[in-house]
This record gives C-alpha cells, sequence and structure tokens, in this order.
C-alpha cells in the first residue's frame, strides 16, 4: 500500500477525532438553541469558567483570594485540601446549575419575547461578564488539569497498525476517552429529550414557548434546566480541552471551532453536532494533508469555514437543521 | 448653575497642577485576553523595577518617575489607542515597550514622527537593529534573527559543527512575529547544508494535530519553535504524545517560560529554549524588591511573580530603560529629560558586567553596546532547558553570538528596502 494512503488513513482517524472535540463544544450551543432560541455566545467562556472552577476546587484554591488579600492585607490563596477529581466535578456541576439560575433569574426571565439578536447580545454581554469574573475567582495564571485521564500515544494501536501496515498510526489516548465521553453524552441526551417527563417539556418549550406555558409548562425551569445541561456540556468540553492546553483565556476560544459545526449539523439538531463535528474533522485535515503543503499550510481554520459556507448555500438549515417555514 | 461652576473649577484646577513626576514611563501592558497570563509576569516586573527605583533611591537622579498603564490586551488597535491617549501623559512618555510585534509594527511611524523612542526588547521588527534607518527604534540586546542563529549554533555544538543532511523543522505562529525566522533559517539552510521543514500553525494555536502527524511522520532530528500563548503548551504536549525527544525540542524565548512547560508536567522536562537574560531569583537586587516593593505591599500583581522567566524579563526591560535615562541624564546634565534626550542615552547605552553587578544583577545579562549604527546590541544569547523536577528553566550554556555574517546582511538588505519605501536617508 502506498505511504500517502497510509498516511491518508492515519489523517482521517485523527480527523474523526478531532471532530468529535469540536461536536463537543457544539452540542452546548445546540441544547440552549433548541430550547429557547437563543445563539448563546458565551458558550466557550462557560466552558473556560467550568474548567478553571474545576481545577480550583481540586486543588482547593480561594475564590476572590486576589481581591480579599487586596483589600484586607491577608495572604490566603488556598484552603489546604485537595479533593478528588470526581467530587470536584460534581461540587463544579453545583456551580454550574447555579450559574445558569442567575443567569436565568437576572438576564433571561426579563427578556421573554424578545427579538432574538436581543438576545444574542444578552449572550455577548454575559460571555465578557464570565470573562472577568473567572478570571477575579480564581485568577488568569495557566491551570494544569489532571482528572487522571489517560494521555499520549495508543500503544496498542501503534502496535496493530504497525503489524499490518509497516507504519503505527498515532491515535491520542485522550481522543479515544473524549469519543466515548461524546457517545455516551449524546445518548444520555437524546434519551433525556426523548423519554423523560422534563425532556418532553424541553421540547414542547423548544416547539413553541407561548403553547408550553399555556400547559403548564414553567418556563423558568425549563430554561434554567437547559442552562445547566449546557454548563454540564460545557464543563465536558472544558476538561477535554483543558487536559491538552491547560486550563487558561484561549479555552473561551473553542467556541470558534464550534462555529462551522453549527453551521453544517444545524443549530438545532443533537445527532448534527456530531455529525457536523466528524465532517468538518475529517476535512479540515485531510485538505491540509493533501493541499495544504502546496499553498504553505494553516489551512484548517480557512477550510472549515469555507466548506460550512457552502452548506449554507445549498442547505441554510444545516444537514439535520429543521427547515424554516414562514407563513404568509 | 452650581454644577456647571464646580466642572469649571476641577477642570481649571487640573490644568493648573503642576507635573506630580518627572520621567514618565508608559507601560502598555497586557492582562487581559488570551495572552494575559504572559502579560501579567512582564508587566508585573517592569513596574516593580521602577517602583523600587522610586522607594529605595526616590527615583533616578533624584526625579521620581511617573508610572502610566495602559492595557493593550495585546490587540493592536487598542496598542496604537494606548500609545495616543498616553504620549503626552505627565511631561510626555519617554519610552513604550509594547510587548507585541503587531503592535510595534504600527507604532514605528509614528514614534518616528512623534520623536519618542521604542524599545523592542527581542522581538518586534528585527533590521530596527539597524539605527541608520530606524533612529527612534532600539531591539537590544538581541532579536528574532539573532535567535534563529543561536538555536542552529546550538545544534551545530551538538553535532560538533557538522549538521549537513539533517532534518530542522519550524513550528510557527502564523503571524509576523511566527514567519520573522524563516528568512535567516533558509540562509543558515544554504550556508550549513539542512533541510528546513516550515509547519505554520494558525491563531490560537489550540488544535496542532495535523502538524505533529507531519512531525511524526518525517522525523527530523531538531524542531524549532516560534509560538506564543496557548501555542506554546499545546505543541509541548503534542510533542510529548508523539514522544518527540524534548531536548531536541528547542523555543524562542518567547517559547520558554514557566507556563509553556508547566502543563505539561514532568513529560516536559528537558525542553529548551533560548534566552537573552539570566533567570531565577538568586540575586542581590530581589533581596531589594522584596523589601521595598513585595514585602511593602507595593508590586504591581500579587508579588507572586518575582523570579519567573517573564518576570525577570520585563525587570530586565525596565532596568535597560533606567539605565538609558542614567546615560541621558549624565550626557545632558539635566535629570529631567524629555524623549529626545532619552533615545541619545539609549544610543549610547553600555551594558558591562560591572555595572550590572553593581545593580545587584551580576551575570544576569549579556555586556552590549548600542550605538547610532547598531540599536540592537552585540547578537548575544544562551541556551536555557527545563528542569521539571525543579520546576525551573536553568541555563545550559555561555551567552554566545549569532552568525554576524549572516545577519548583518540581512539587517542591511530589510532596512535598505524600508529606508526606500518610507523615503528615508539612512544617516547618523
Amino acid at each position: 500500500m502506498p505511504d500517502q494512503l497510509i498516511f491518508g488513513m492515519e489523517v482521517v482517524l485523527n480527523g474523526l477525532m478531532a471532530g468529535v472535540l469540536y461536536a463537543l463544544v457544539a452540542l452546548g450551543f445546540v441544547l440552549i438553541y433548541k430550547a429557547s432560541g437563543i445563539f448563546n455566545y458565551a458558550q466557550g467562556v462557560m466552558a473556560l469558567f467550568a474548567a478553571m472552577t474545576l481545577v480550583g476546587m481540586m486543588e482547593g484554591r480561594v475564590p476572590f483570594s486576589h481581591l480579599i488579600n487586596a483589600i484586607f492585607g491577608t495572604e490566603i490563596h488556598h484552603f489546604g485540601w485537595h479533593l478528588p477529581g470526581l467530587a470536584a466535578v460534581l461540587l463544579t456541576m453545583v456551580v454550574m446549575v447555579a450559574l445558569a439560575w442567575v443567569v436565568n433569574q437576572l438576564i433571561f426571565r426579563h427578556l421573554v419575547n424578545q427579538e432574538p439578536i436581543i438576545l444574542f447580545m444578552a449572550t455577548i454581554g454575559l460571555a465578557y461578564f464570565l470573562e472577568g469574573f473567572g478570571d477575579m475567582m480564581w485568577g488568569s495564571d495557566i491551570k494544569k488539569l489532571d482528572v487522571g485521564l489517560p494521555q499520549g500515544i495508543n500503544l496498542m494501536i501503534d502496535e496493530t497498525t504497525f503489524n499490518i501496515f509497516g507504519y503505527g498510526f498515532f491515535i491520542d489516548n485522550l481522543d479515544l476517552v473524549a469519543t466515548g465521553v461524546a457517545a455516551l453524552l449524546v445518548i444520555a441526551l437524546v434519551i433525556f429529550a426523548q423519554y423523560s417527563k422534563q425532556g418532553r417539556a424541553m421540547r414542547a418549550v423548544a416547539d413553541d414557548h407561548q403553547a408550553a406555558l399555556s400547559v403548564g409548562i414553567s418556563l423558568n425551569f425549563i430554561w434554567v434546566m437547559v442552562w445547566s445541561l449546557a454548563g454540564f456540556v460545557a464543563l465536558v468540553a472544558g476538561i477535554m480541552w483543558g487536559t491538552k492546553s491547560g486550563v487558561q483565556f484561549s479555552l473561551s476560544l473553542i467556541a470558534l471551532k464550534a462555529l462551522p459545526v453549527l453551521m453544517l449539523g444545524g443549530f438545532t439538531s443533537i445527532p448534527g453536532a456530531i455529525v457536523g463535528g466528524l465532517i468538518i474533522g475529517v476535512g479540515e485535515k485531510l485538505f491540509e494533508f493533501t493541499v495544504g503543503p502546496l499553498v504553505g499550510g494553516a489551512t484548517e481554520n480557512w477550510f472549515a469555514y469555507v466548506l460550512a459556507l457552502i452548506f449554507l448555500v445549498f442547505r441554510p438549515q444545516g444537514l439535520f437543521g429543521e427547515k424554516i417555514i414562514e407563513r404568509v | 448653575m452650581k454644577q456647571r461652576l464646580m466642572t469649571a473649577l476641577a477642570a481649571a484646577m487640573l490644568v493648573a497642577s503642576p507635573a506630580l513626576a518627572e520621567l514618565t514611563i508608559v507601560d502598555t501592558s497586557y492582562r487581559t485576553g488570551p495572552y494575559g497570563a504572559n502579560g501579567i509576569p512582564f508587566s508585573d516586573g517592569y513596574q516593580d523595577y521602577f517602583t523600587l527605583l522610586n522607594e529605595r533611591d526616590g527615583g533616578i537622579g533624584g526625579e521620581k518617575i511617573n508610572l502610566v498603564e495602559c492595557e493593550t490586551g495585546y490587540n493592536t488597535e487598542k496598542g496604537v489607542e494606548c500609545y495616543e491617549a498616553t504620549k503626552a501623559a505627565g511631561n510626555g512618555a519617554l519610552i513604550y515597550q509594547p510587548l507585541s510585534t503587531g503592535i510595534t509594527y504600527q507604532l514605528i511611524p509614528k514614534v518616528s514622527a512623534d520623536g519618542i523612542p521604542l524599545h523592542t526588547m527581542g522581538y518586534g521588527r528585527t533590521s530596527a537593529k539597524n539605527g541608520e534607518v530606524f533612529k527612534w527604534v532600539f531591539n537590544y540586546p538581541a532579536n528574532y534573527w539573532d535567535g534563529a542563529s543561536h538555536a542552529i549554533t546550538h545544534i551545530l555544538d551538538l553535532n560538533g559543527g557538522d549538521i549537513n543532511g539533517k532534518k530542522i523543522s519550524l513550528v510557527y505562529h502564523n503571524s509576523a512575529y511566527g514567519k520573522e525566522p524563516i528568512r535567516t533559517l533558509e540562509e543558515l539552510s544554504k550556508k550549513h547544508g539542512f533541510e528546513l521543514i516550515l509547519l505554520p500553525v494558525d491563531h490560537p494555536g489550540q488544535e496542532q494535530k495535523s502538524q505533529w502527524l507531519q512531525i511524526r511522520r518525517d522525523r527530523p532530528d531538531y524542531v524549532l519553535m516560534w509560538g506564543w500563548g496557548v501555542m506554546n503548551q499545546v505543541a509541548i504536549q503534542e510533542a510529548v504524545n508523539i514522544r518527540f525527544p524534548m531536548e531536541n525540542f528547542i523555543g524562542i524565548w518567547w517559547s520558554g517560560s514557566e507556563n509553556d512547560v508547566k502543563p505539561a508536567g514532568d513529560a516536559a522536562n528537558g525542553y529548551k529554549a533560548l534566552t537573552f537574560h539570566n533567570l531565577g531569583d538568586e540575586y542581590p537586587l530581589y533581596d531589594d524588591m522584596r523589601k521595598y516593593v513585595v514585602d511593602a505591599g507595593k508590586a504591581a500583581g500579587a508579588g507572586d511573580q518575582v523570579g519567573s522567566v517573564l518576570y525577570n524579563r520585563g525587570m530586565y526591560a525596565a532596568m535597560l530603560a533606567a539605565e538609558a535615562i542614567k546615560t541621558a541624564q549624565e550626557m545632558h546634565g539635566v535629570t529631567a529629560i524629555n524623549a529626545a534626550q532619552m533615545r541619545d542615552g539609549m544610543e549610547n547605552l553600555e551594558m558591562t558586567e560591572a555595572k550590572m553587578t553593581a545593580l545587584g544583577l551580576p551575570n544576569f545579562g549579556p555586556e552590549f553596546k548600542v550605538t547610532c549604527q547598531n540599536h540592537g546590541g552585540n547578537g548575544f544569547g544562551a541556551v536555557s532547558q527545563w528542569d521539571a523536577a525543579a520546576g525551573e528553566f536553568k541555563l545550559i550554556t555561555d551567552y554566545f553570538q549569532s552568525d554576524q555574517e549572516i545577519i548583518s546582511a540581512l539587517v542591511a538588505e530589510d532596512s535598505a528596502a524600508f529606508a526606500a519605501e518610507s523615503g528615508i536617508t539612512p544617516g547618523c
């Protein structure tokens, strides 16, 4: 088998893995958009905030310690204890639910029935607020995140592919874990949306706010629930990306990777986010592998958006999005 | 009416107030945004040194230093806004140190027109080394092209002076900054016969799988990195993932802080980075820094960055600015110098080991002398290596000079092109 074909297979596999990581970010956008029609600009910052909170909990950092020390002249930084990963994840989830409740009470409760652009602008404000709030709460240093996930080359795949092709494929163990987690997450979300009472209520709200209200569904509860779910997805994305690069401000920019995925998969489809992620992941990696060397490289960001643009032209609602029909 | 009267009174008081300090230094910092984690220690070091001079010595030559901070967020437009908003602060800003190649490129024509010196220490436009063309811009003690040469010289040393046929990959930030060393490396590749492989990474550099898969396929002997921010941390983690030997991975000085290696943990042990100043906090000056600044609660930040790589670099930049002010004061016989006199001080700055020892910073930086023709120093640098167990970078070489034969020719060529397109007649 020609070397380029073998290398290409490795690139495709890695593209699929990268796509899963993009999809993890996109899922958070989909959840909120599906239930409330809000394009949540703050989703990337929520991933950052969740990851910062997780590290803070694990390391026993005192929240707002810089502020407290500056005001009172104290020197407190740590509580002196370290939490195991699972306990820290659970506590972080509590914080994300609290954040969802506060966001709903202070912002979106007052914006029911407003134009989508108003809601979008509100999420921009929320994003900038959370950026500063997170830094103030946990500090802006780069934090190492280690919840015990394996990282580095998967030796079994390396050896197996070496025996078959004479060249061992590189697959990152962390990417394999991310794939498993994403699969579980999607299955759980689909089951929740289809078969649970709250899930059906969420879909009802997504279909028609007024009709849902008229049958006694609490809009407030559903929105808090959806923002909490998005917070959970943000936490998962934050763990995966934060383990790769450390927890730092740039984590909030992973939202840029989710946009072409949403444009391609559709803003309202959970499976669409996954399929869109996989197409973008494989597409950009293969393009970089084949065309990149001819044009100087660094084509991935460009290609992802061009691919999404092409889909927009022919299928504006995305692959799995709901077709918008307005009767006049 | 009463409100108007109060407003007019307040405005009159502001105009009539004498300047509170005579030497105005602007710190165009970035404590927020994707590069804030690196901007904070640099800015802390820069400001803390001037605070130390104010608190311990009463300023420089008896003149207090007026520190003005302006947040750029590493954003070029904001950097230019900061410059315009602060250039007339106090008695006029004496020097700018933007810590951004993008902002530097925008400020070069502005500072040249306004007559305010710009110091771009280890970054910015490399050919600004030619003082005959770039009268108001200084980039001592080393620049990117020096850095490229330092890396290759180090690799030559490791290979007995022969790297013919070796493969060297450059992983670089796909921006003006990241592209700076390419020309020099191409020239060095012709001279020494190594194969250069270029691997650009788009901003911010969170996803680099393609580049590191290619490195795994190409199997280069060495990888060089020109990165900043998250790109560094991801690259080092990816290198660990593919089991690239860390001692063969060399970053420019902007890819060599504790921030860059700590996320990868112990696996980053052995990673190398270039530097043009020394590391750690075992210097007499830091005793004073703790006594007069940090412990006195006057530090610019939380005081937790003292001795880190980027804190040292910011402190070094401030120290070089302060020494230029002293030189200017001696040259002109005045203590309250202006920006033009500051430029003279910078152009006649000479850093000797004796001077650095007297400052409490023995062996902290290379010796160099600035002249009208040479605004970039003598091109000395060193190699540091990350010791994960100790949690610090350590110098593993002495300071050595870059390949002046190649770099001087490139500086002359690039600065001549700039002079031609800008209508500048070179000269001193």
